[in-house]
């Protein structure tokens, strides 16, 4: 049984629908107590990242989230919210995982968002990225980025690398979609619901 | 590196694609999900769905096919078609799609732009835009302008056309193309699809000139839409005009272009593309 915390925000459908394509049993939830006992989390995201704090906050998820002791995927917005803070809307995030979410630089030649598939390079071997090689594509819509560090699982570059899967202990990170992003994010997912 | 993308554009009508007949109904080309299965399949980056009969019905895209194909695909969608309020959009990209394109309703109500943009963000807000090449006459204060064959002056331009879903209502929106792209992003479109009215339907190639214009004036991602043809087309409108993806719809309904032969032929051609 997977949890998908459910923020308000948009696009928690198709999280939901890519684990069900999997035969995975998945559920939506922004109750506290549910959360806190569930066996897997997938915080999923579109949208801006101080409306989704907010939403935390207000539904009494942040120590929730923070406390989990069961794997949690963030996706997408849901990533960003793992790191420690956004200079989208200035925000605090849940701390998770170190470092800043920054604002991608629009340009002529790097028109932002980010948005169409692009290839990830894969930086360690871990149980999430089973079966992703360099190069495999996958599909990424947003406007701010996590930085490269020690969490980094994979990255992808436009213009400058940015961290697009990212692991601490139990908490992991797509910056992509992989509810979008064919047999790769299936890949990916099914690697989540093994974990 | 970020992949340039093959866009197909599937008319729907009653959760089936269908194929315009002009003014005497629709043929079915089949079941909507099946063809979106069938495009993903074949290596399409993102699909565009329209609800044709959406605007001309005075309702909104039918929440019921957008969930089947959301339930079904492992790709981006996007979906069109008498989307006019942010709740009703909302409500489409609940139902699981990733984007939703309006058109003739931002022209009527800009901010409508802005409030999309608010409640779902950019990235999910695509502006559509009708636009062709002509020449409106000047206002009477300027007219005195005139050339050497003492005919008046004509402002050439691009302009923005509305409610070109219904040959009976079909306007020109009293706007200019690259003012109105502008407006957009400032306004919070992530995306902006160009359809070159004068290159619809006729698949000689991508108004590569217009899209040009537009392209140079943009920051947020370009997709060019109206009258591909052939390979080639796809090769110059990525080269020449710079977009980020190249829509279509008969070339790829009438198995003209058989996606997995265009990737490669554009792959050959240097462009970068997902196989």
């Amino acid at each position: 049984m997977i949890t998908v915390i459910e923020l308000g925000c948009a696009n928690t459908a198709s999280v939901l629908f890519a684990l069900e394509r999997l035969g995975v049993d998945a559920h939506l939830s922004s109750d506290a107590a549910e959360i806190a006992a569930a066996q897997k989390v997938v915080l999923p995201g579109v949208g801006a990242a101080g409306f989704a704090m907010n939403r935390i906050h207000e539904l009494g998820l942040f120590d929730v989230i923070r406390g989990l002791d069961v794997p949690l995927l963030g996706v997408c917005l849901g990533q960003q919210l793992l790191f420690e803070g956004s200079d989208e809307g200035d925000v605090q995030c849940l701390g998770l995982i170190p470092g800043r979410v920054t604002r991608m630089e629009a340009s002529k030649d790097f028109v932002v968002p980010h948005m169409g598939w692009n290839q990830l390079e894969v930086s360690r071997d871990d149980a999430l990225t089973a079966g992703v090689n360099d190069g495999d594509y996958a599909y990424f819509v947003h406007s701010f980025v996590c930085p490269v560090n020690d969490c980094t699982l994979a990255t992808a570059t436009y213009g400058e690398p940015f961290a697009a899967m990212v692991r601490k202990g139990q908490v992991w990170g797509c910056q992509f979609h992989p509810e979008r992003s064919s047999s790769t994010g299936a890949r990916i997912l099914e690697n989540f619901v093994k974990l | 590196m970020l992949a340039r993308r093959i866009i197909p554009c599937l008319d729907v009508k009653d959760g089936k694609v269908v194929k315009g007949v002009q003014f005497v109904g629709h043929e079915v080309l089949g079941d909507a999900v099946d063809m979106a299965l069938r495009y993903r399949d074949e290596g399409a980056d993102e699909l565009v769905l329209y609800d044709i009969t959406a605007s001309s019905e005075g309702r909104t895209v039918d929440y019921n096919w957008v969930r089947d194909i959301a339930r079904a695909l492992d790709i981006p969608f996007c979906v069109a078609g008498g989307i006019r309020s942010a709740e009703q959009a909302v409500k489409c990209l609940n139902s699981g799609a990733d984007k939703v394109s309006i058109n003739s309703p931002a022209l009527e109500r800009p901010d409508l732009i802005n409030e999309l943009a608010e409640m779902a963000g950019s990235q999910c807000v695509v502006v559509g835009i009708d636009s062709r090449e002509m020449a409106l006459p000047l206002p009477k204060s300027v007219e005195h302008f005139s050339d050497k064959e003492g005919q008046p002056s004509k402002n050439v331009d691009y302009y923005v056309h509305q409610y070109s879903g219904d040959p009976d209502k079909i306007r020109q929106a009293g706007r200019r193309t690259l003012d109105w792209v502008v407006e957009a992003r400032d306004r919070g479109a992530g995306e902006i699809v160009l359809n070159c009215m004068n290159q619809d339907g006729v698949r000689k190639g991508y108004d590569l000139k217009q899209l040009r214009l537009v392209r140079d004036l943009l920051d947020i991602p370009l997709v060019a839409s109206g009258g591909a043809g052939s390979t080639e087309h796809f090769v110059e409108v990525f080269d020449q005009a710079d977009v980020s993806g190249a829509l279509a719809a008969s070339v790829f309904h009438k198995k003209i272009i058989h996606i997995p032969d265009l990737k490669r032929d554009l792959r050959q051609a240097g462009i970068a593309v997902r196989l």
